[in-house]
């Protein structure tokens, strides 16, 4: 027990200021936790679905809970249903063999409710494309709010993508 | 070298490979019986897969990649086109009944009549009786979505309740589906059906050429990449005659291990998590996120992704860098000094780790359990240990092994790798080889094989390549070590309560993308 505070002690609060990206990192988590209490007054209720990724974005939806992320502190908080949620995160491109379970977990999401594709192939389909069995996008099954790039988009790019989401008059 | 096959009637060629390796090709009446031989021979399946091969005005093709103490054995089985049947072999090898299963989806070789023949991969995307990885089949060919109906095993008994879990599942898991059978709390059995994150991988390789397949291999499963994209790339250099520059395998070495340590750090976080312990996720998260920041200041991405290519590697690093990371990692290594010290007498923790979701060795060894977990359950192989070719030669690895085959025991041989990848990413940054990080790629035959063969931090990644005549992938088979292991998952839960499942099946944390494909 003694070891384990006195480790606690040691680490300190990590969260921020930390290594890399930081001061913007920084303004982002600040806009982000505001337009969180504004419009919904609770946290974020973000519902991650994995409609066919490689594993790649999954380890940075990870990562973001990581002390350096203070995503509680944030007022974003990960949900185990659909019907909990306020957004869906959606990683990969869309396997034919997860179609069905992704436009069920989008119907069973309460309106109005957010979406955000997450990666090249969420934006794209990426290196895996359109075939007999990847349907491509997100966008090709289910309606996208917004999408964010990279292979996988750092934390930090898909922090952005949550804020761009919930600011008011983005479309 | 090939005398070693001898014994089995074999007449094997050598393939030009970075590890020993092997290939020939047998009729389907032998098959059974070069099965059972290896078998009795300690010889171990690491892959089954199939392919067309009616473009080479021949039929289709099964092929086996079998590992001697001498090497890997490609074996390939010729079947007619009008009626591509051979023996099942999954009564010899266990792990075979999946593979065998998933051939018969995608390219219609099918199984004798005993073997289980239900499908795999196939839920609604394409119709029965369609098999897309059939030259015939255009890449972008589309099929009307049919209804699924899996059968599954159905358990019945006083008692006995099912729980239906998936694909979608709460939290951020890849999609798969679990079926319990219970009574009480207790797990009377498990069955997994996978499949959902088929997306074509092995169809999209045979539209690349060899220098665009690297991408994809080092996206079959993202927290492998570099295990996958070293394995491509082995098997691109064996097929075309290329030698990748020392330099270029010690630095390949150095990112093999650092993606071994960030995962293995990430489920030590998970699996303190898993029992309550919080503390344990924070901690090992706060090192996990400094070392995928410093994966991103020396070789440009988080995770790796891209940094070995066919040929060497895409980035140096210079000496300055090198210390840095040198400096870094023995920081990160006091500190998870100290938190396995926390975990090891953390009596709460200790009490949930201990003894549950037991593999025995004798189970493993019959079932074919293989990397991590095999490690954890007394079979102590490793590839960098068995083959130790550059850069591991000089190096001595030492492979973890534990007997318990628990989750404490899987929490063990992590903490064991985690220091033991931080002693040869240190040596090998203090003996980098001078010179180029690339070499110029040869060209290769039509026809010509390559295989790749390497020790990802979940088990062995085998990449299995045949080249088309004009340069461009004919088929290629990427294996991940999951296959093996998804079916013991199902023998580890048996008897423990269902609340411990998340924690078992962390404790293995298998690959669902890499085995869907
Ligand atoms: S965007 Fe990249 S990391 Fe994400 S699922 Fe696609 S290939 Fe994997």
């Amino acid at each position: 027990m003694y070891q384990l505070l006195k480790q606690i002690a040691k680490t300190g609060i990590v969260t921020e200021p930390a290594p890399l990206p930081d001061a913007a990192l920084r303004a982002l988590e600040q806009r982000l936790g505001e337009l969180i209490l504004k419009h919904f007054g609770r946290a974020l209720a973000i519902r991650h679905v994995d409609a066919g990724s490689c594993n790649g974005c999954e380890l940075e939806i990870h990562a973001m809970n990581s002390p350096y992320y203070n995503l509680e502190g944030l007022g974003i908080k990960f949900v185990a249903s659909p019907r909990h949620a306020d957004m869906l995160l959606v990683t990969g491109p869309v396997s034919r063999n997860m179609e069905t379970a992704l436009r069920r977990t989008w119907e069973a999401t309460p309106d109005p409710k957010l979406v955000v594709a997450i990666g090249d192939c969420g934006c794209t389909g990426g290196i895996f494309g359109e075939s007999y069995a990847s349907c491509g996008r997100v966008s090709n099954v289910i309606p996208v709010d917004v999408a964010v790039p990279g292979c996988p988009p750092t934390p930090v790019a898909i922090l952005q993508g949550i804020l761009t989401a919930i600011t008011p008059g983005r479309k | 070298m090939s005398r070693a096959f001898k014994e089995l009637g074999l007449d094997a060629t050598p393939l030009a490979a970075a590890t020993p390796a092997f290939c020939t090709s047998i009729p389907a009446g032998e098959l059974r019986g070069i099965c059972e031989q290896a078998r009795a021979r300690k010889a171990r399946l690491v892959a089954l897969w199939g392919s067309d091969e009616t473009t080479r005005r021949a039929g289709h093709a099964l092929h086996l990649a079998l590992a001697f103490p001498a090497g890997l054995l490609w074996v390939s089985v010729p079947l007619s086109r009008e009626d591509p049947h051979y023996p099942g072999i999954a009564d010899i090898y266990p792990s075979a009944n999946r593979m065998q299963r998933a051939a018969a989806d995608l390219l219609g070789i099918i199984p004798s009549a005993d073997a289980d023949r239900r499908k795999w991969l196939r839920h609604g995307a394409w119709p029965e009786g369609a098999f897309p990885l059939r030259k015939n089949v255009e890449a972008g060919a589309r099929f009307a979505q049919g209804p699924d109906r899996y059968p599954f095993v159905p358990v019945e008994g006083e008692g006995v309740h099912e729980i239906p879990v998936g694909p979608v599942h709460a939290g951020t898991i890849e999609p798969g589906h679990f079926r319990f059978s219970i009574v009480g709390e207790k797990i009377l059995r498990l069955e997994e059906r996978l499949g959902y994150k088929h997306k074509g991988i092995e169809k999209r390789f045979e539209q690349m050429t060899l220098e665009e397949g690297a991408k994809l291999a080092g996206r079959v499963s993202g927290d492998s990449t570099v295990a996958y994209a070293w394995a491509y790339a082995m098997a691109v250099e064996g097929a075309t005659g290329t030698e990748p520059p020392r330099r270029a395998l010690a630095l390949r070495g150095i990112l093999l291990e650092l993606e071994r340590i960030a995962n293995h750090l990430g489920d030590l976080g998970y699996l303190g998590n898993d029992v309550s312990l919080s503390f344990g996720f924070f901690q090992f998260w706060r090192l996990k996120e400094d070392l995928l920041r410093t994966h991103a200041q020396l070789f440009g991405h988080r995770y790796l992704m891209d940094a070995v290519v066919p040929g060497g590697v895409a980035k140096d690093l210079p000496p300055a860098a090198g210390e840095a990371l040198a400096e870094r990692l023995a920081r990160i290594e006091r500190e998870v000094a100290t938190l396995k010290s926390i975990y090891d007498e953390h009596a709460g923790a200790q009490d949930r780790f201990i003894m549950t979701g037991q593999v025995t060795p004798e189970l493993a060894e019959r079932m074919g359990l293989t990397g991590l977990a095999a490690r954890a359950s007394g079979v102590a192989r490793d590839l960098r240990v068995d083959y130790p070719i550059p850069p591991w030669q000089q190096l001595d690895p030492r492979a973890a092994s534990h007997t318990r085959g628990d989750v404490a025991a899987r929490i063990a041989v992590r903490f064991d790798e985690v220091f033991e990848s931080m002693r040869l990413v240190q040596a090998l940054v203090r003996q980098l080889p001078d010179g180029d990080i690339r070499a110029p790629l040869g060209a290769a035959a039509a026809g010509a094989r390559g295989v790749g063969w390497v020790e990802g931090w979940r088990g062995e990644v085998l990449i299995a390549l045949d080249v088309s005549g004009t340069g461009r992938i004919h088929r290629l088979h990427p294996h991940d070590p999951s296959w093996q292991n998804w079916p013991l998952l199902e023998h580890a839960v048996h008897g423990n309560i269902v609340p411990d499942f998340p924690l078992i099946n962390k404790s293995f944390n298998l690959s669902y993308s890499g085995v869907d494909l």
